[in-house]
């Protein structure tokens, strides 16, 4: 079974099980009801006892899980009729960012995120979803459009992080993530950020200044990946587990710790489980963001964002 | 060549001898071309060496005093101290790490904030210092920028920052990388308001802090062959699996690539920000904040 974790897999094997018995029963015609029942209660039972008490770096798996929904599959199965936007008029396109236009029922967005490819070919061309510096200067200049028509802006973050290579650095990969963090404090649209997977360190801030930051259940937010903080505070790479806990990234980490404004809930075992209830999630807590912020003046926006961003951090004052 | 492995060989014998830094002792060896530089002529030339012009790495004290005006720089900020939320254990402990790193530098953080005057321009003034934890941004560090910076907003001051750091710091998460957001946010701020930001990129700049204020200068100076990048080359070799250009991410390399508008030696660095800032600066604001700062003097 490809895609499936480690942790999983006693579940699996039963769920596996039970539609083995249901499908020989129906074929058979044999009434296996009493079973059936016993064996999902054991089913249910197992669901609650993994994913009741999940590592935080099992939650970095599910995050990555290679079967979880990415910003166009959530475009599509929310229904926002989506006009894509290429390039940024500098250098290339990026496809590891994708953005443009949405429909979306009465409201006009515009919509970007990082797009991780499904199969190694799509892959390769989106690089994983690191993105070089001429994604986030697409990135900006689309979130500029969404400011001169007066749209709101909804991002999907979902990346390893910022391209590390020769050629990122030579564009100037540093300067583009900062000129978006600076560019998005003073944006005068309503602005919802939601990490949808993986968010990596300043890879995916470079499109996450926003009014509102969500968070779905199984994603992680990081200042640096888990092997990245083993490798160069524990010496060693194969430290992820232990450096997944200690930089505490998940979802309720990120909640008690003031970052995000709201956890968005997945089907147990995750949004690759049952895609459409998750987008139902997204889409619900997006749009009621949405008609909170959209009551707001660009200046009472402009200013709040930079208050929200000003009381994050913890420290003492003599 | 014959001196210096003549001190080679009497290296073992003094090994009791008392480690110094480069200010207390008498000679240090260039870490480039080998050159023995005596303390005053090393301190004369700003702690670079006077053979080869490399640069050493110093101390957000004496990059103040290479700055200001003397006797003009007032600390601000002093007051704030690094809590430990993730409750955050490596080899060490954080808590131990950030007391070790106060006793070595003498400061309560990686940065050193106050105002000064630069060639008689008043100014508000950010210096990283990479003792303190390889000058990495915490939740302190991007309070104290931000915070200084408004203050550079309400008294319509510019900012000057000098990089020297890592990036992020691991040890508080989550929250370090917000403080990316913080003072990027505070510095468009500062940028719609028509203020002027000068940054300085010393030796090495990156990560997290390259990703945000550090690029954000309406002019950015690098100090000559300082590491300048987002990405370290270990991460970047590891991912590429190629071997690096020479040069690569060197201030040069910058400059080439068009991420930098000068590189200036530490012996002229005050004159040229003082020249930028000369040119950014209204001659009759300047006056009338004399004044007014005259007044407040003596209490009027």
């Amino acid at each position: 079974m490809i895609g499936w974790l480690e942790f999983e897999r006693p579940l699996l094997e039963l769920e596996r099980r039970i539609d083995e018995l249901r499908s020989f029963a129906d074929s058979q015609n044999i009434d296996v009801a009493g079973e059936l029942a016993r064996l999902e209660a054991k089913a249910g039972e197992l669901r609650k006892q993994i994913y009741g008490k999940l590592t935080r770096w099992q939650m970095t798996q599910l995050a990555r899980h290679p079967r979880r929904p990415y910003t166009l599959d959530y475009l599509k199965m929310l229904g926002i009729d989506f006009v894509e936007l290429h390039g940024d008029r500098r250098f290339s396109d990026d496809a590891a960012i994708v953005g443009g236009f949405g429909f979306w029922g009465d409201r006009k967005v515009v919509v970007i995120g990082h797009q991780k490819g499904r199969d190694t070919k799509e892959n390769i061309r989106r690089n994983f979803g690191m993105a070089h510096p001429e994604g986030y200067r697409k990135a900006l200049r689309l979130m500029k459009l969404a400011a001169k028509y007066n749209r709101p802006i909804i991002t999907f973050v979902d990346t390893p992080g910022a391209y590390p290579g020769i050629g990122a650095e030579e564009r100037g990969q540093a300067e583009a993530i900062a000129l978006n963090l600076r560019e998005m404090a003073r944006l005068p649209v309503p602005f919802v950020a939601v990490v949808i997977g993986e968010g990596g360190s300043g890879g995916a801030l470079g499109i996450a200044i926003g009014d509102r930051i969500l968070m779905m259940e199984y994603a992680i937010y990081s200042v640096i990946s888990p092997e990245g903080c083993a490798s160069i505070l524990y010496r060693d790479a194969a430290k992820a587990q232990q450096a997944a806990e200690a930089m505490k990234i998940t979802a309720p980490d990120l909640e008690s710790l003031g970052v995000i404004d709201e956890i968005i809930r997945e089907p147990v075992g995750g949004a690759h489980r049952d895609p459409e209830m998750a987008a139902r999630n997204v889409g619900e807590a997006i749009q009621r963001h949405l008609s909170e912020l959209e009551k707001l003046s660009p200046t009472e926006l402009v200013d709040r964002r930079l208050e929200k961003f000003m009381n994050m951090g913890k420290y003492k004052e003599a | 060549m014959d001196q210096v492995s003549w001190l080679k060989r009497r290296k073992p014998r003094i090994k009791d001898t008392k480690k110094r830094d480069v200010p207390d002792g008498l000679w240090k060896k260039c870490d480039s071309c080998g050159e023995i530089l005596y303390h005053k002529e090393l301190e004369k030339n700003l702690w670079t060496c006077g053979k080869c012009g490399h640069h050493f790495r110093i101390s957000a004290d004496k990059y103040m005093n290479v700055l200001t005006d003397s006797g003009s720089y007032v600390e601000l900020l002093t007051g704030l101290e690094s809590l430990d939320p993730l409750g955050f254990v490596d080899s060490k402990k954080y808590v131990d790490r950030i007391e070790a790193a106060k006793k070595k530098t003498g400061h309560n953080s990686a940065v050193l904030t106050g105002s000064a005057r630069v060639g008689g321009h008043l100014v508000m003034l950010a210096v990283l210092d990479f003792g303190f934890l390889g000058g990495s941004m915490g939740s302190v560090m991007g309070e104290k920028i931000a915070r200084l910076t408004r203050m550079a907003v309400e008294e319509r001051v510019p900012v000057i920052t000098l990089s020297s750091t890592g990036g992020a710091r691991m040890q508080e998460g989550i929250l370090s990388l917000m403080q990316m957001g913080k003072t990027s946010a505070m510095f468009a701020k500062l940028h719609a308001e028509g203020l002027p930001h000068i940054a300085i990129q010393a030796h090495p700049t990156t990560g997290g802090v390259t990703a945000s204020f550090a690029s954000l200068g309406d002019v950015i100076i690098a100090e000559p062959g300082a590491l300048i990048g987002f990405a370290g080359p270990r991460v970047i070799q590891q991912t590429i699996k190629q071997d690096l250009p020479d040069g690569f991410q060197r201030s040069e390399f910058l400059l080439e690539h068009g991420m930098v508008d000068m590189i200036v030696h530490r012996k002229e660095l005050k004159g040229a920000i003082v020249r930028i800032l000369d040119f950014f600066s209204d001659d009759a604001r300047d006056r009338a904040e004399d004044t007014l700062e005259q007044a407040r003097k003596q209490g009027l």
